[in-house]
């Protein structure tokens, strides 16, 4: 054995970072991470390319009405086809994805903000307030979305805003329940108790102590509830009763396809199937979310040593 | 347990008169009523008979009276467009909807509860994967766009099915499949997941230390758990079906209660469809309780708490 010097190496182990973590985690499960992918490229597409193609987009060609699509005849814009007014559909299905998953991202924030502030309140203060909130939550969850969106918009004019407020409201319980369980068991933890003693009030204790232990939660069940209010929308639009034209999203796409399905079936098939991969990508994304904020079961996306040791672990 | 059902009970009846009381200030306070019954070109005058007639111009209590009164003996007002009671437009569009909705909870539950199990048994499978991710998939779907697609495909290209409307068991194919696609979805990931934790718990070590078959062990000991946490879902299943059935019937012309609203949206049909979503409401808290009492009767822990 040879004594030749060799460097001595601080063998602490270097702290990795937050991110890197996240990413070794995001590689265990490969559903995620083409989710994430396709997630990404279809934000990025969304938020510039129409910028990038401008006018091209929107201009009305009736030489390309109902034009069919996969050929490169009319154009590189023209390949998923064109619309009964000639427009190309590859730039309105991204004009689309902005009003559909602005309108969806709006939603889920609003419902999440308002929900957490009204949980919040009906876990602190549980006795008479907390319980007459629970039985409101119960009363708006105990009625199918779709039924109370559709008579609500009918009564006030179908616009974006609307749309976002009814969908919000229906949201709102889910964020309610959850929150309220939440604080009720964090209430009783002592890092609570021994705020309280030392002097805080309610409002500090509930902003500066048990705010930040839910908010994994939450942010989990607001990517678990994206997809729904997406479907939601894009069936509200689809029955006439969402956004109206001009303003296009993807289920308004799909119905106005609907009248040319048997001549020209690539109007309403590319907005459907964009709804379906971007529902199905959200959910899966949210699948892999609850997995990663969980240290208990954490392990299940620790790459190939986790799935051995999936065979041998007990749980 | 009565205590239980009386508490259940009374819920829900606060709720109903919630919905009513939201209707009724829906219906007529947030404008002009009349403009809400009469079509978009109706003349000034016309509008101001409307009003007189069905004493809008009265005070806000006195209709609030009348229009409990009238819900208490099943009156919702006549149809403006069909000249028959609401109520009555709507009781015989209610049997379509429930025959619908029966048949695709029984094939939707009898799908899950078989391959739920069937994944739990063997996890991270390749038929585990693929169940899960189809599972996900139809979870995911806007039922909408496969409704259209279905029709596109299955009756106008290859003409093995009808397109739209009621008749013998080919009309109902398409309908019910596009129907079961969220439902059996969800509840198959709900009873897959539940198995597998139940799977992993000490009296399902015991049973196979004691020799039990393994075929046993999964689909008569953990089924039985798992079927506790599918009814857990079935009510948010329930207003699922409700919710896809409404864009189901419009599509395939199915005439039950969902198309009956789309219509009366169409056609602003106020008075059907007030009727309509106060009964549809009706039926869901009534089965809410039910699927409660079904709940408590499962699960002892919770009839005994």
């Amino acid at each position: 054995m040879t004594t030749g010097t060799m460097p001595l190496t601080d063998t602490a182990p270097q702290p990795k970072s937050a991110w890197r973590n996240a990413f070794i985690l995001l590689l265990g499960d490969r559903f995620a991470l083409v989710s994430l992918i396709y997630l990404v490229l279809l934000v990025t597409a969304a938020a510039i390319v129409p910028e990038l193609i401008g006018e091209e987009g929107t201009k009305i060609n009736l030489r390309q009405r109902n034009a069919p699509p996969f050929t490169l005849e009319n154009g590189a814009l023209y390949l998923l086809g064109g619309d009964s007014l000639g427009r190309p559909i590859l730039p309105l299905l991204l004009e689309g994805a902005r009003t559909t998953l602005l309108i969806a991202v709006s939603v889920v924030i609003c419902s999440m903000a308002v929900g957490t502030g009204i949980g919040l309140v009906a876990g602190f203060y549980q006795r008479l307030l907390g319980a007459f909130i629970m039985r409101a939550a119960d009363v708006i969850m105990s009625f199918p979305s779709l039924l109370m969106a559709v008579i609500v918009l009918y009564v006030l004019e179908p616009r974006a805003a609307n749309v976002v407020i009814v969908l919000g409201i229906t949201r709102l319980p889910l964020y309610i329940r959850v929150v309220r369980a939440e604080v009720l068991e964090i209430r009783e933890r002592l890092f609570v108790e021994s705020a309280r003693a030392s002097g805080a009030t309610n409002l500090r204790i509930i902003v500066l102590h048990i705010l930040p232990v839910i908010i994994p939660t939450i942010c989990t069940v607001a990517t678990l509830d994206f997809a729904g209010v997406m479907l939601s929308e894009s069936s509200l639009s689809f029955l006439g009763v969402g956004v109206q034209p001009p303003t296009v999203t993807w289920g308004l796409m799909v119905a106005m396809g609907r009248n040319f399905l048997t001549s020209a079936w690539w109007l309403a098939f590319w907005p459907g199937l964009a709804i379906l991969l971007t529902a199905l990508a959200t959910n899966l994304l949210s699948n892999w979310l609850r997995l990663a904020m969980d240290p208990m079961l954490r392990w299940r996306l620790e790459g190939t040593e986790g799935e051995e040791e999936e065979e041998r672990r007990d749980v | 347990m009565l205590e239980f059902l009386v508490r259940r009970f009374l819920h829900s009846l606060i709720a109903l008169a919630c919905l009513i009381a939201l209707v009724f200030i829906l219906g007529r306070l947030t404008g002009d009523p009349a403009l809400l019954y009469l079509p978009e070109n109706a003349t000034l005058k016309a509008i101001a008979d409307f009003r007189e007639q069905g004493g809008f111009n009265d005070p806000v209590l006195l209709q609030f009276g009348r229009y409990v009164g009238g819900i208490m003996e099943l009156d919702f007002g006549t149809s403006y467009r069909r000249n028959q009671p609401a109520m009555e437009i709507v009781f015989e569009a209610f049997p379509w909807t429930l025959k619908l909705a029966a048949v695709t909870v029984v094939l939707a539950m009898l799908i899950a509860m078989t391959v739920g199990p069937m994944a739990a048994y063997r996890p991270a499978s390749i038929f585990d994967r693929i169940a899960s991710v189809l599972s996900l998939a139809a979870a995911s779907t806007p039922d909408f766009w496969v409704a259209i697609i279905g029709i596109l495909v299955l009756a106008v290209t290859f003409g093995w099915l009808p397109t739209s409307g009621v008749g013998g068991p080919e009309y109902w194919i398409l309908p019910i499949a596009v129907l079961m696609l969220k439902i059996t979805g969800t509840t198959t990931q709900v009873v897959r997941g539940s198995m597998i934790s139940t799977l992993a718990s000490p009296y399902i070590k015991a049973a196979r230390a004691k020799g039990m078959q393994e075929e046993r062990v999964v689909f008569i000991h953990a089924l039985r758990n798992s079927v506790i946490a599918a009814v857990t879902i079935a009510g948010d299943q329930a207003r699922g079906i409700v919710n896809g059935a409404v864009i189901v019937e419009t599509i395939f012309g199915w005439p039950g209660v969902g198309k009956l609203l789309i219509d009366a949206i169409i056609q602003r049909d106020f008075a059907v469809l007030q009727a309509a979503v106060l009964a549809t409401a009706t039926v869901i808290l009534v089965l809410n309780i039910v699927i409660d009492i079904i709940y408590a009767l499962l699960d002892p822990r919770i009839r005994l708490n």
